[in-house]
């Protein structure tokens, strides 16, 4: 009993701890852009964040969840000793957390994601046997780290190319914001509503047919768009703005859909790296209870708060700080490139997470933002950095692994 | 700490080419209040509009140099790095060019013969004229960065460079017709106040050459 309470008591302190740092930089980094392109104030964007990234975590966050818990370990090879399980991801916790804690102090484009990762086949590999590390799995999820960054770019390239065909290169651009950009509303709730309703409402008990699922999130992503349609066509003109930067109004136009891209990108963020924090977290309570490894129990709600709490509170203490950082540095990310950016890479997280795969979400903006850049849309871009997050790419895993198989060590020979 | 996701966005370089073809088009501009206190032989007011010139044309190097300094090999833009540093280095020269026609009028206290003032003072307002419709068109690079350099936008910065282009023809005309009528007056005058009048006039007539050269250079950007 004791040492059970131990177990979860342990697991929850890091977990927070973890949920702590991904709230101070990823979560931040998420925020910033809608920030820097003033369409959010710093209070209106952990206002979103603290919201959906819950909702993310809660309804479509599920599946990257299980993968983090059971995914990348063969359990069936821990039936006799579950409490190795226990020790692994209380260490993968820690390691991941300290990992970060260095990274951000340094600025190292480090991902939460590939520290977990890291930190969890480390245990594994080392601490159990190469057997129990699922390669083929770990495989897919590493290659998942290059290609998701390409897609996101990829879609911000058409999806900016689209905004000058459409609006921004024509005679009339501020009536055909009006008319286009319901269109780009409708297109960044649908994906975030569908992916939710196709994999979410398993949870909540919901069973509807693939038709009629499609309807729902039609449905609901029509409403959005008429509602910011509305808003829209209160915006007036002003001549004096306009006359000093001719898109003035037009890009508070895309100010409002950028809202509901920021929206999408905390969404897409909790349902993919929240688990980073809860899926270490949920293994450890569901072996701690059952002492066996192969429950197949849910993970409880409280859990998921805890994540959600813990991200909060990192965005409240740190995060602004990053926010506001970042912030001041992309004051040229105007609305109208920065939702091309956000729309991609949140569409691009929020299919990852429906199939269950981590990624990384800051590097997947990152990624979008350079598709950005292609495209024409960004006054300069450092590419010096993209040299460091290959670095940064090499060094996670073996760092993160190698920190994870010192705590796990330490573990086994200390704890109960 | 820094943050990478900050890193990634470079600084850019779009605000300060505004400001720094603000600034050079200001300088050129006191080159009206300077050779109209010339005119009147008010060698106060010359002076005090040669300082203001001088003024102007250190704090649009310090613009320059700023901008040379946030523009790294490593970054990826729209438009090619050596692009904008050539617009840049044009648009500095219309600054040097005002500053070096005051200096040689100032230094040797170089009077325009009365007849023919009005035709300098004219040539003179002209040569600004091109400098202002410089800056007209460099204002343009933010809605031309925000619209792609493509479409109505890329249309509207033809045209202002279009007008830039037929304000530098007149220029020529006037300078031209300047330099017939101080022929005919030569002969009259000292001879070494008269080589110096030609290089003045050949001076001015280049601050709108820089101007137009300047539009050539937005040219360049939209044509890519």
């Amino acid at each position: 009993m004791d040492a059970v309470l131990i177990y979860i008591g342990l697991a929850a302190i890091f977990g927070i701890f973890m949920a702590w740092g991904i709230g101070a930089n990823d979560v931040a980094n998420a925020m910033a852009t809608s920030v820097g392109s003033k369409a959010l104030t710093i209070k209106q964007a952990i206002l979103v964040a603290a919201i959906f990234e819950f909702l993310g975590a809660v309804l479509a966050g599920g599946e990257v969840t299980s993968t983090i818990r059971k995914g990348i370990v063969d359990t069936s090879l821990l039936d006799s000793q579950p409490e190795l399980l226990i020790y692994g991801m209380l260490a993968a916790l820690l390691s991941a957390g300290t990992w970060l804690l260095i990274a951000s102090a340094k600025g190292w484009p480090v991902s939460t994601t590939h520290s977990i990762v890291g930190a969890i086949v480390g245990f594994a590999a080392v601490g159990i046997g190469m057997d129990a590390v699922q390669w083929g799995k770990v495989g897919g999820i590493v290659a998942s780290w290059v290609i998701s960054p390409l897609t996101a770019g990829f879609i911000a390239f058409l999806i900016y190319n689209s905004v000058i065909s459409l609006i921004l290169s024509r005679e009339d651009p501020l009536a055909r914001a009006r008319r286009y950009v319901p269109v780009y509303i409708f297109l960044a709730a649908f994906t975030k509503t569908l992916v939710t309703i196709l994999k979410g409402l398993k949870h909540v008990g919901l069973t509807l047919s693939i038709q009629q699922r499609y309807l729902l999130a039609g449905g609901i992503a029509v409403a959005i768009s008429i509602g910011g349609a509305l808003y829209i066509r209160r915006i007036q003109p002003d001549p004096k703005a306009d006359k000093k930067q001719h898109f003035h109004t037009v890009e508070r136009v895309f100010a409002v859909l950028m809202v509901v891209t920021a929206c999408g990108m905390a969404f897409a963020h909790g349902s993919n790296d929240v688990a980073n924090a809860i899926g270490p977290l949920a293994a450890v309570i569901a072996v701690a209870q059952s002492g066996v490894v192969a429950a197949k129990s849910a993970t409880p709600i409280w859990v998921l708060l805890l994540g959600g709490v813990g991200i909060v509170i990192g965005l409240a203490t740190y995060g602004v700080r990053v926010i506001a950082t970042v912030g001041e540095k992309i004051t040229h990310l105007t609305p109208s490139r920065g939702f091309a950016a956000e729309l991609a890479a949140a569409t691009t997280i929020v299919i990852a997470s429906g199939t269950g795969i981590p990624i990384s979400t800051t590097h997947t903006l990152v990624g979008a933002v350079l598709g950005v850049g292609l495209a024409r849309g960004i006054d300069a871009i450092d590419l010096g950095v993209v040299k460091r997050i290959f670095v940064s790419w090499v060094v996670t895993i073996p760092a993160g692994a190698v920190l994870a198989i010192l705590f796990f060590t330490i573990f086994r020979y200390t704890l109960p | 700490m820094s943050n990478f996701v900050a890193g990634v966005f470079g600084s850019s370089p779009v605000g300060r080419l505004e400001e720094h073809a603000n600034l050079v088009h200001k300088c050129a501009r006191t080159l009206t209040d300077f050779f109209a206190a010339v005119s009147e032989l008010d060698w106060d007011a010359a002076q005090q509009a040669r300082d203001q010139i001088t003024s102007l044309e250190n704090e649009a190097d310090e613009v320059k140099k700023q901008i040379r300094k946030h523009l790294p090999r490593s970054l990826f833009m729209p438009v090619p790095r050596q692009d904008l540093l050539e617009l840049l280095l044009v648009q500095d020269k219309i600054a040097n060019r005002s500053k070096d026609v005051s200096g040689i009028v100032i230094g040797r206290r170089l009077e325009i013969p009365p007849p023919l003032i009005a035709s300098f003072l004219d040539f003179v307002s002209r040569c600004v004229d091109a400098t202002k419709q410089a800056r007209k068109s460099v204002r343009e690079l933010d809605e031309l960065y925000t619209s792609g350099f493509r479409g109505a936008e890329a249309d509207l910065v033809i045209e202002m460079i279009e007008k830039l282009d037929s304000i530098e023809t007149e220029t020529d005309d006037l300078e031209a017709q300047l330099r017939s009528e101080l022929f005919l007056l030569e002969k009259d005058l000292n001879p070494v106040d008269v080589i110096f009048l030609y290089q003045t006039i050949g001076k001015l007539g280049e601050v709108a050459d820089m101007a137009e050269r300047v539009g050539r250079r937005l040219e360049l950007l939209l044509a890519r």
